[in-house]
């Protein structure tokens, strides 16, 4: 234990905090840029500058360790002067324009420099080349707002071991991007968004889809359709300053509503949806194997986040067969709006115009599969961020957090508190066990509140081991075995589980992979910034969720039913094979 | 094979370069595993193509298990790496700060009017490449400039044809290919 003094405050402080650390535990704020807890500390942007006592220059508290007897002033003219320095120089090089630039709202730069008290900029030197990259189709880049703190390379790097992003050149002429300052699409990137929800500025955002909302809701011709993932109700009330972990799905159901939306729907319906196919493609993989002993891919992964769908594709083509056929709750939803849905209320496909709210940038990019048309046109048309619709409700001058809450509409909008969890990491495994485990053995899955306790949380790598007891006739193939899974969340995770695989080293017969930390709560598409005490705010919402539903087993939803019973026949049959499961392609690598 | 000449030049071009890529494979079968070894693998690397062509970073960034935008970072930020084909010459003025109040800036405008190319580009007829560089750690001869490994000291603007001319048939010039240069 060490003691340390801070502002004249006498504090005690552990060995090796930083004095960043200290001051946030004290309730002192020091500004940073280039600092990522948990992530970055380079010392780079020397924003967070302090006075240390007998120190010749100001220390940069990111990077510096406390030491005992250490005097510390955060709060001087010397660092205050400092610190504005800083920040001048970068607006000086900065190219934006806070009045139409889509961050101003929460834009860090911006913040810090006014809790700096800048109101002209002194210096007047070169500019950054303001180049806008738009050529994926989920994340706009724009060099000009960018102040190369270095945070997206080391999301992009060192969370998501994708390595889109890096600093090019040098001097003057650095650029934080991809190779030689190409665009995003000519380089591997997965769409996950990371970088954008880490971005400080308004360096990296989301591929807009609000004007082609705007432009549907308006177009008399077209029957817009809206679903909203299940992450989002745990998030939205954050852009309207809501805490974290506020449900606000009544709310957000009015609000849809409010914009013209005519039916408000769920993607918990066609996550449930999901449980059951997937559900019972694990099965019948098992029954191949251990009935038939066949040679099956296990472990099967899930397939329901679309950035670990391009990161199979890209870094192990060789697990393709491993990855779950069935589409993406999103995708299901789209190909079931426009046939089943559709046909009902007497529609063609042509005139549906479906919308989904999402967490995640991905899901832009997934829309946009050519794999995704098997309504015969584009199943999912427009797909805004948590972000975008935050933004959506507040041009429509609608006071969201004085809303009623509204029920989602029915068939496509009923859902289990199964479907809920699918937004946090262990989610899509617990709510497939929900389901499998009645199943094989008719009975219901033997844990408190149906919650697979080590399966949940943030940790980036969970495993877990169920032996199989009990079974039904059909299924006693599987009695005594044990069913060997894992939860990950975060590519870089999901890069060491994969190895691990192919080197034997572990085996499993199902994975859960959700591309961001955390799972989808942390999507790169939710409100900013997203830190571990945001996460697990979120995650514990969405348990709350789960636990205040009727319905929390998928095979239970009564709609499900009622669309196989209607629609679609049996599970794995024809109709689901077409509309529901799709392919993967082996992508470059480089 | 040797049915017409054309073809068996080009047979003879894609011979080399297999065998060259065949170099770089043992090259990085050396590195693979060495922590650092990135930059000198790029260095031998251009030593054995003149320069870093796509494929051969791609083939490198495979290899040692780096994203190209990583790769590419390096090279980028590295004066002495150089991504396009470069003339017979690699003709290097020096910007150190010595060089540079010596004259070496008239220097480098005589050489780009002459030669009709900027820095970083190559004569259209293959024989010279310009670049500048930091400091050659000669800056009481400044200023200094490079043609391939050899140096010119006290170089003046007005002197900078003869230099240049010396290589465009010259004994300079083939000793300079001599000694390696590509
Ligand atoms: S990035 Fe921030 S500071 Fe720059 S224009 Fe946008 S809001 Fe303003
Ligand atoms: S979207 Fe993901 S993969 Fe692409 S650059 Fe950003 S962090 Fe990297
Ligand atoms: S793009 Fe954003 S996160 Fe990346 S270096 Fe620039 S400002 Fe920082
Ligand atoms: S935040 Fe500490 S140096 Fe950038």
């Amino acid at each position: 234990m060490l003691t340390i003094t801070i502002d004249s405050r006498q504090v005690h402080a552990d060995e090796g905090n930083t004095i960043l650390d200290v001051a946030r535990r004290e309730g002192i704020r020091i500004p940073t840029l280039c600092y990522l807890e948990g992530v970055q500390a380079i010392g780079a942007c020397r924003l967070c500058v302090v006075e240390v006592e007998g120190a010749k220059t100001l220390m940069a508290s990111c990077v510096t360790p406390v030491v005992d007897g250490m005097i510390i002033r955060t709060n001087t003219r010397r660092v205050r002067d400092a610190r504005r320095t800083v920040m001048e120089l970068l607006l000086s090089e900065h190219v934006g324009d806070c009045k139409t630039c889509s961050r101003s709202e929460d834009c860090e730069l911006r913040k810090i420099a006014a809790e700096l008290g800048i109101d002209t900029i002194e210096y007047q030197g070169a500019t950054t080349n303001s180049v806008i990259d738009m050529s994926t189709p989920g994340i706009l880049r724009d060099n000009g707002k960018c102040i190369k703190c270095r945070r997206c390379v080391a999301v992009c790097t060192q969370v998501q071991a994708v390595g889109a992003i890096f600093p090019q050149f040098r001097g003057f002429k650095t650029t934080i991007g991809p190779a030689f300052g190409k665009e995003l699409a000519d380089v591997p990137c997965v769409q996950c968004g990371q970088c954008a929800a880490v971005c400080p500025t308004g360096a990296i955002v989301e591929i807009s889809h609000i004007d082609k909302v705007w432009n549907a809701l308006e177009d008399k011709s077209k029957t817009v359709v809206v679903q909203t993932a299940p992450a989002v109700r745990a998030s939205l009330g954050e852009c309207f300053d809501l805490p974290p972990g506020t449900l606000v799905t009544g709310k957000m159901v009015t609000a849809l509503r409010r914009l013209g939306f005519a039916t408000v729907f769920d993607t918990n319906f066609s996550a449930d949806l999901t449980i059951i196919e997937e559900g019972m493609e694990l099965l019948s993989r098992l029954r191949k194997c251990v009935e038939g002993g066949e040679k099956v891919a296990l472990p099967q992964f899930t397939s329901c986040s679309p950035g670990w769908v391009k990161y199979v594709e890209y870094f192990y083509p060789e697990f393709i067969p491993n990855v779950s056929t069935c589409k993406s709750p999103q995708q299901m939803f789209g190909a079931m709006a426009k046939t089943y849905w559709a046909e009902k209320i007497g529609k063609r496909a042509e005139d549906m115009f479906v919308v989904s709210i999402m967490p995640c940038h991905a899901k832009k990019f997934e829309a946009e599969r050519p794999e995704m048309n098997d309504s015969g046109v584009q199943d999912v048309d427009a797909v805004l961020t948590t972000r975008e619709l935050g933004k959506m409700i507040k041009e429509a001058g609608i006071d969201f957090v004085s809303l009623p809450d509204e029920e989602m509409d029915r068939i496509l909008g009923v859902s289990s508190g199964a479907a809920d969890i699918f937004a946090n990491s262990g989610g899509v495994m617990e709510a497939a066990l929900r389901t499998a485990w009645e199943v094989i053995t008719g009975r219901e899955l033997p844990f408190e509140k149906l919650h697979v306790v080590t399966l949940a949380g943030l940790k980036g790598i969970k495993e877990a081991e169920v032996e199989i007891k009990g079974t039904v006739p059909e299924w006693s193939f599987l009695e005594g075995v044990v069913l060997k899974v894992a939860v990950v969340s975060g590519l870089g995770n999901a890069r060491s589980v994969l190895e691990n695989i192919k080197s034997g080293a572990k085996t499993y017969h199902f994975v859960e992979v959700m591309t961001c930390p955390g799972g989808c709560v942390g999507g790169g598409g939710q409100p900013r910034i997203t830190t571990d005490e945001v996460r697990q705010k979120r995650l514990d919402a969405i348990y709350r969720e789960d636990e205040g539903k009727q319905l929390r087993k998928s095979h239970d939803n009564p709609k499900i039913k009622q669309l196989y019973g209607e629609f679609l026949g049996a599970p794995l049959g024809q109709k689901s094979h077409h509309l529901l499961h799709t392919t993967y392609v082996q992508r470059e690598k480089v | 094979m040797n049915k017409s000449k054309g073809k068996a030049c080009m047979c003879e071009v894609a011979a080399n370069r297999s065998v060259l890529l065949k170099r770089l494979d043992a090259v990085l079968d050396e590195y693979v595993s060495k922590p650092g070894g990135l930059i000198p693998v790029l260095q031998i690397a251009q030593g054995i193509f003149g320069y870093l062509p796509e494929d051969v970073l791609k083939q490198i960034c495979l290899r040692m298990n780096k994203s190209y935008s990583e790769v590419a970072g390096v090279v980028s930020f590295y004066s002495f790496f150089s991504t396009t084909k470069r003339g017979r010459y690699l003709v290097r003025v020096c910007m150190g700060t010595a060089c540079y109040v010596r004259g070496g800036k008239q220097v480098l405008d005589a050489i780009k009017q002459h030669l009709k190319i900027d820095v970083g580009e190559t004569t259209p007829d293959g024989k010279f490449t310009l670049e500048t560089a930091r400091c050659f750690g000669a800056c009481g001869l400044a200023p200094v400039m490079m043609v391939n490994d050899v140096v010119h000291q006290r170089v003046k603007a007005a002197r900078v044809q003869d230099i240049l001319d010396q290589y465009r048939q010259g004994e300079k010039g083939k000793r300079a290919a001599r000694k390696g240069w590509k």
